[in-house]
């Protein structure tokens, strides 16, 4: 069940094309990560899921029904490009922003207290935007984005401004609000945070998805066959024609060794062959890092339009 | 309460309980008041150090005529006396020397007036006035004294000459109903620039504080989150509703205010005496005005009117200058950048006051009558021409017009404005915020 679909979105701006037939499927419940280089059209693809700029072309759904101007209030939005009014008081702000959103006065103030006791802030309350740090103000903007009690959350760039600290909090908050049944919608470029958080990922490169699923499944998909052995031996001497070896770490009694096998060789045929001469401590195949399957990803498609 | 009523209640609310506002609205009617009322109170008050002018006359005729009065004192010196040198003690010993050398009937110009200091119009005027009264009456003597006219029409002419001629025009206007009633053209020009200026300064700053506070949304980053939540276009909406309703609050504290501090002043006597010698001052030349007459004429005035239509110019003159403002504040990501495009507005809205100014002089010209229906203008120059009176098909067009250009106008800047409030980086070119317009 996909809590968000967005079929063939075409925004053009003036001499540049945004974004040329984008389609994206978010199950519900789960972490979807939007990834892409800068200038790829991921902030623009957010902006017309939240409705502030209209497609030329293409259709939203939500719940596998059209999209409507009600439903911007089942959506918590954090911006890449945020910021609140710097005179005003936490509190006061907080509360303008979750009545925007269609929650009442005294809803909202429920909801804010709740938070602010979660986040540990409830002394900020009259307190203006001005005198707080940059991750304070962070931290209030969260807040914001999510007091209404969205269905779908959608964090542009969440984590930039953050130290450490701080952004576990609010990736802590995303693995919470994910297994309350919410879905969100991350767009950043730390590929751990990806690794670590999401269950599905699109990839926008020149205004098109070069890539779309299940992070596990395309990590695969971009496996280059490598495979980790530790070897509980002094050195690797085994040569075959279905593998080189890549490289040879000696460490105490055991031998690290990284082997890169041919395609058509099944993994349970090398490990028996090398368990043959050598005894096998461990032995793991290499997937690629997110980021490699990005930069990877990014450069053969640059590589295929040049 | 729906967004929009959100919207302008934080506009209106954060604005108006500013420390910086409380305090403009409250002392502003104050200063003002203090404006018109300490000048007119310092002339009544009388210089306490009596000026003393040294006349020389050689010819002994104009001397005696100088009567010392309070404020200064006439020391004749006779020819005899002038070898004795005045000139290094003036300023010191004398305010001023008064030299006459010649006979004035004959050679009105040998006459002069030796000062160091700026002489008062006051002193010039009256020195003048006794000169002058002296060669008429000498002037007369001399033709009674020929004998060529009978001695019975000179005393005639003398009288006619001393009781003057005193001719002062009144102005009457005429309503529809036939009757007339006494105006004042120079009241009605005092009250048209009142309203201008008050108009000129109000679409200015409130204009700007649109501007301000588009650009400070802008600035901080706030407006994604806003307009994620809020349509562009009531976000605009609510700060030019929010802010004009800020203006029209300081309108009403301040008539509120001016109405009952002229209202105490007036009752005070030392204003109300005051202000009627001095005005009788000011218009020394002309028929002295009493209180009482000033009164009347005020009450001449339509103020209803007045009031009315500076509400319904105000607030269509600040909708099309907000939009415009809005506008431009949307486009640019700093106040340094705004200075271009701000500079044609500028322009614009100075253009309208000079031609509300001039239109003083000439409430019916061409320049009035057309600037009173190009919307740009005609909230301004039409509150220098409602006080002088004209036909009501005139106001109500103009009214039509600037309603209806500030549809045109607030649709194309909510456009503008969507698009402008996203973008971050390069500052546009006026061709690309067009380009804007279209964007779906």
């Amino acid at each position: 069940m996909y809590y968000l679909e967005t079929k063939d979105i075409v925004k053009q701006y003036a001499e540049h094309l945004a974004l040329n037939g984008v389609s994206i499927a978010v199950p519900q419940g789960s972490v979807f990560g939007l990834l892409g280089p800068n200038g790829a059209g991921k902030t623009t693809l957010i902006r017309i899921i939240t409705r502030i700029i209209a497609p030329d072309s293409g259709v939203i759904l939500v719940n596998g029904r059209p999209f409507t101007g009600q439903d911007v209030y089942r959506i918590g939005y954090l911006p890449e490009e945020r910021g609140l009014y710097k005179k005003m008081k936490v509190g006061d702000q907080v509360m303008y922003l979750a009545q925007l959103r269609g929650m009442s006065r005294k809803n909202a103030q429920t909801e804010l207290t709740k938070w602010f006791r979660q986040f540990n802030i409830t002394n900020w309350y009259n307190r203006k935007v001005e005198e707080l740090s940059k991750g304070m103000q962070q931290k209030v903007q969260f807040i914001a984005t999510v007091i209404h009690n969205p269905e779908l959350i959608i964090l542009d760039e969440p984590f930039s401004g953050f130290d450490p600290l701080n952004a576990d909090i609010i990736k802590n908050e995303i693995l919470r609000l994910k297994n309350e049944g919410k879905t969100v919608l991350l767009s950043t470029h730390d590929m751990e945070s990806v690794e670590e958080l999401c269950d599905n990922i699109a990839l926008i490169n020149q205004s098109k998805v070069v890539l779309h699923g299940n992070i596990f499944e395309i990590r695969n998909a971009y496996r280059q066959h490598v495979l980790r052995f530790r070897l509980f031996s002094d050195d690797f001497e085994m040569e075959n024609e279905s593998f080189t070896v890549l490289s040879k770490e000696k460490k105490h009694e055991y031998i690290d060794v990284r082997i890169q096998k041919k395609v058509e060789m099944e993994n349970t045929e090398l490990i028996k062959l090398i368990l043959n001469t050598y005894p096998v401590i461990s032995f793991e195949e290499e997937l690629p890092t997110m980021r490699e399957v990005f930069v990877s990803a990014v450069t053969s498609q640059s590589i295929k339009d040049n | 309460m729906n967004t929009l009523g959100l919207i302008i209640q934080r506009e209106y609310s954060s604005r108006v309980t500013k420390k910086t506002f409380i305090l403009f609205t409250i002392f502003m009617p104050v200063l003002f008041l203090a404006l018109a009322f300490v000048p007119l109170w310092l002339s009544t008050i009388k210089d306490s150090e009596i000026k003393k002018i040294v006349v020389i006359d050689h010819t002994g005729i104009y001397a005696p005529e100088f009567k010392s009065t309070d404020d200064y004192r006439f020391e004749i010196v006779g020819k005899a006396d002038e070898s004795a040198n005045y000139t290094p003690r003036l300023g010191k010993d004398f305010f001023a020397i008064l030299q006459i050398t010649d006979d004035l009937s004959k050679k009105p110009q040998n006459v002069f007036l030796i000062s160091e200091k700026q002489v008062p119009m006051s002193l010039l005027k009256n020195i003048e006035k006794v000169l002058s009264e002296k060669v008429t009456r000498q002037k007369l003597d001399e033709l009674s004294a020929s004998g060529n006219v009978d001695a019975q029409t000179i005393v005639k002419v003398r009288h006619i000459i001393e009781s003057g001629a005193n001719v002062s025009v009144s102005t009457l206007r005429l309503n529809k109903e036939g009757e007339t009633f006494a105006s004042s053209s120079m009241l009605s020009s005092i009250v048209g620039i009142a309203f201008t200026l008050l108009i000129y300064i109000f679409l200015m700053s409130y204009g700007g504080m649109v501007m301000q506070a588009v650009l400070e949304e802008k600035r901080s980053r706030i407006v994604e989150v806003l307009v994620s939540s809020v349509k562009p276009v009531n976000l605009l909406i609510g700060k030019i509703v929010g802010i004009g309703l800020v203006g029209l609050t300081q309108l009403f504290i301040w008539a509120l205010l001016l109405g009952s501090l002229t209202m105490v002043l007036g009752i005070l006597p030392v204003f109300s005496n005051d202000a009627a010698t001095s005005s009788q001052l000011m218009n020394n030349s002309m028929q002295p005005v009493n209180m009482s007459e000033i009164v009347a004429m005020f009450q001449t005035i339509n103020w209803l009117e007045i009031i009315l239509y500076f509400i319904v110019f105000f607030i269509g003159g600040y909708v099309l200058y907000a939009s415009i403002f809005a506008m431009i504040g949307a486009s640019v990501d700093n106040e340094q950048d705004t200075q271009q495009f701000m500079m044609p507005i500028t322009i614009i809205l100075l253009f309208a006051f000079y031609a509300g100014f001039y239109s003083i002089e000439n409430p019916d010209g061409p320049l009035a009558f057309w600037c009173s229906f190009i919307p740009f203008t005609s909230p301004v120059v039409m509150m220098v021409r409602i006080p002088f009176g004209i036909p009501a098909w005139e106001k109500i067009l103009s009214v039509i017009i600037l309603y209806g250009s500030f549809v045109v106008i607030s649709i194309f800047s909510a456009k503008i404005y969507r698009v402008g409030i996203l973008m971050y980086g390069k500052k546009p070119t006026v061709k690309e915020i067009i380009k804007w317009a279209k964007y779906k």
